[in-house]
């Protein structure tokens, strides 16, 4: 299969990440919102940890995506070879 | 009221967009059936892997493992420990040669070239009708939680829809969404959706884990918090009368570790799928005991959300009483009843007529489980972040279905359609069929939804159904694949008699403070299990056993198959594929021993 499954994977938690933390620096402060959360800006701190981890992914996922248009097309087990796009 | 703001749905929103744009982007790819079926056999192990599980993680495990937690505390997660684990590992390093080496294209295919056509026929029948069933009773259950949770209450009041049409906006969201991304991608698009459900329920559970534990004062304040019985796995387990769930050990052992667990992960195609879409056997191998690895973890995240909602304090309506210049403010926070008489956050089930909590025999209010973990959500989320856990709510309801979807296609066209209405047709041809079985298979799926309103016993019943069928298939494939001798005819007889054992055995016995019914003694009371989940255990094993005993005597009675068809399928005629060119620790059982350990461990730390 020639769709890397950890780009739109990482695009996906990328963009939820950035979101949740611009909405968490937009309201830091605001007692109100974050009291059910204890006080912590759940949605600033968390936003930051699934950026990272949207970006690990995208960069794992472009870096084997260049790995695999370098290498031939891998024979399947039947011996029929899958051809790229 | 649940407040959700444009944030929420921002989150909700992209989610959608990129699970179509998956099943969009993989539409090219899609050329034979093969592509479409077998993910064209080309996945990699990590993928099929998180699949794995993902495809199991839909609402029974994500709200009913919470529920089970709250219920019966940590004992639930031998669910994990002895029961999903062990089998994971099984399948993985003993059946996994035969499925994928058979070049079989689904489980009950497999059962044609090792059994006979019958025994194909009874499983793939059985099997395409609880699949449609399941994505059902999924799909009934996530739009009564969106319900109950009041999801969609505040866009329906914003768009000045009826809130009556809640249900029916839920269920054909899901579908809608299900069925694209299913039609355009088949089962690659199933598999690359788990793995995205996959981590977005971690993203969306582990906060609440985390900010839960933090609340209620870490694991320390957990313990102190429950009674001691709930915060152990074995401690207890010996005899019934001394451990939640009512089971003793032999009970548990035998049924949840070996018949249950092993007949669920061993033999089911909907998990089954997900390994024999990977691209080679040392892969396929592989694929259950990577799973196996996220999963010894899992009961962190769906177990303890339960725990913590039944060790919160419970809300009461409490009065403040302050002086504002001069005057007296009685500031008063009512709790409504169901909220008041549960326990924690875990409401109490209403009686709708008389507006009481409903109570158990032994006269304590009867609580409503399985809103523990949603509670939980709601109960600790901002928005922004709520809208993050509602999504991974919504997609663990979403794979769960999709598994059965791509599962229920698979079968109809290759195990019922191609084989006993329309042989011999094109590539092309069962490639639409299987397009289309998608839209039957989501279409029926909807209407056990719709049924589900309609009678109210009609989930408890199915679930009871699908465990009379179930029970017994593992012995069935256990002397399929580590005994020759095991025959056709031995196969069919011994799976009818299983089912049989199990319906004669429900029949005949009743959980303690139960009423004669839909949960047993239908025929006659003669023996009283200590709780459901006991009588449950039991009817497996009977099942199991019955299986097993029957295969045994009819294979002595009737010819075998000649040992030239059976080699790939059974394990003393199958060469064994030469491994030098691997690394020790790269084989599939340097894996395995590793993943046991870790479980053992695991099981000693929390006994």
């Amino acid at each position: 299969m020639n769709l890397d499954l950890r780009i739109p994977m990482g695009a996906m938690f990328t963009l939820v990440g950035v979101i949740l933390t611009v909405f968490g620096l937009a309201t830091n402060g605001n007692l109100r919102l974050y009291a059910p959360s204890l006080g912590i800006n759940a949605n600033l701190w968390w936003g930051l940890v699934l950026m990272a981890f949207g970006l690990t992914m995208l960069a794992l996922g472009r870096r084997g995506q260049k790995r695999l248009e370098k290498l031939p097309p891998e024979p399947v087990e039947n011996g029929n070879v899958r051809r790229g796009h | 009221m649940l407040n959700l703001t444009y944030v929420d749905w921002t989150i909700m929103l992209l989610y959608f967009v990129f699970v179509l744009g998956i099943g969009f982007a993989l539409k090219r790819h899609m050329k034979t059936s093969k592509d479409f079926f077998q993910a064209g056999r080309a996945l990699p192990a990590w993928i099929c892997g998180l699949a794995f599980i993902s495809a199991n993680l839909g609402a029974q495990e994500v709200i009913g493992m919470g529920a089970s937690g709250a219920k019966y505390g940590l004992e639930t997660a031998h669910f994990y420990g002895i029961g999903a684990i062990p089998a994971m590992i099984f399948v993985g390093v003993f059946m996994m040669p035969f499925y994928y080496g058979s070049k079989a294209r689904s489980v009950p295919e497999f059962l044609r070239m090792r059994f006979d056509e019958k025994t194909r026929a009874l499983n793939a029948c059985s099997f395409a009708v609880m699949t449609v069933f399941s994505s059902g009773i999924s799909m009934y259950a996530m739009a009564r939680l969106m319900q109950a949770i009041h999801v969609f209450d505040g866009l329906f009041h914003a768009l000045g829809w009826a809130p009556e049409g809640i249900f029916t906006f839920s269920i054909a969201l899901s579908a809608v969404i299900v069925l694209a991304y299913i039609f355009l991608g088949g089962l690659t698009s199933a598999i690359y959706n788990e793995v995205l459900q996959f981590f977005l329920i971690i993203a969306g559970f582990l906060p609440l884990v985390l900010l839960g534990l933090r609340n209620i004062g870490g694991y320390e304040g957990l313990k102190a918090s429950l009674p001691a019985a709930y915060m152990h796995m074995w401690k207890g387990a010996a005899h019934a009368n001394t451990n939640p769930m009512g089971i003793e050990i032999v009970g548990l052992g035998m049924g949840l570790g070996f018949v249950l667990s092993f007949g669920y992960w061993c033999t089911d195609f909907l998990v089954i799928q997900t390994a024999m879409a990977s691209k080679n056997m040392e892969s396929a191998r592989k694929v259950p005991l990577i799973a196996a690895v996220p999963k010894m973890f899992f009961p962190f995240l769906v177990i303890l959300p339960g725990l913590i909602a039944i060790g919160l304090p419970t809300p009461r309506t409490t009065t403040q009483i302050r002086t504002v210049n001069g005057a007296i403010v009685h500031e008063i926070q009512v709790v409504p009843p169901q909220v008041a008489e549960g326990r924690g956050l875990v409401p109490a089930k209403i009686n709708p007529v008389t507006g009481k909590a409903m109570l158990t025999a032994s006269g304590q209010p009867l609580l409503d489980y399985d809103l523990a973990t949603p509670n939980m959500l709601l109960h600790f989320f901002p928005t922004g972040i709520l809208g993050l856990g509602l999504t991974a709510l919504l997609a663990s309801f979403m794979s769960g279905m999709a598994g059965n979807v791509t599962a229920f296609n698979t079968v109809f066209t290759y195990d019922l359609y191609q084989s006993y209405i329309h042989k011999g047709g094109s590539d092309r041809h069962y490639m639409a069929v299987g397009r289309w079985a998608t839209v039957g298979g989501i279409l029926l799926s909807i209407a056990t939804a719709y049924a589900a309103i309609n009678f109210n016993n009609i989930m408890d019943t199915l679930q009871l159904v699908f465990s009379f069928v179930n029970a017994p298939l593992f012995a069935t494939f256990l002397l399929g694949m580590f005994w020759k001798r095991a025959t056709g005819h031995a196969a069919f007889s011994g799976l009818i008699a299983g089912t049989t054992a199990a319906i004669l055995h429900h029949g005949l016995t009743l959980p303690l403070d139960a009423h004669p019914g839909i949960h047993g003694g239908w025929i006659a009371v003669l023996h009283r299990y200590p709780s459901d989940m006991a009588q449950n255990f039991w009817t497996a094993i009977f099942a199991f056993s019955a299986n097993f005993i029957l295969t045994i005597v009819v294979s002595y009675c009737t010819a075998p198959k000649p040992e030239s068809e059976l080699v790939g399928l059974v394990h003393s005629l199958t060469p064994k594929p030469s491994r030098a060119h691997i690394v020790w620790w790269q084989r599939p059982e340097a894996l395995a021993v590793a993943v046991l350990l870790v479980a053992v461990v695991l099981n000693i730390v929390f006994y």
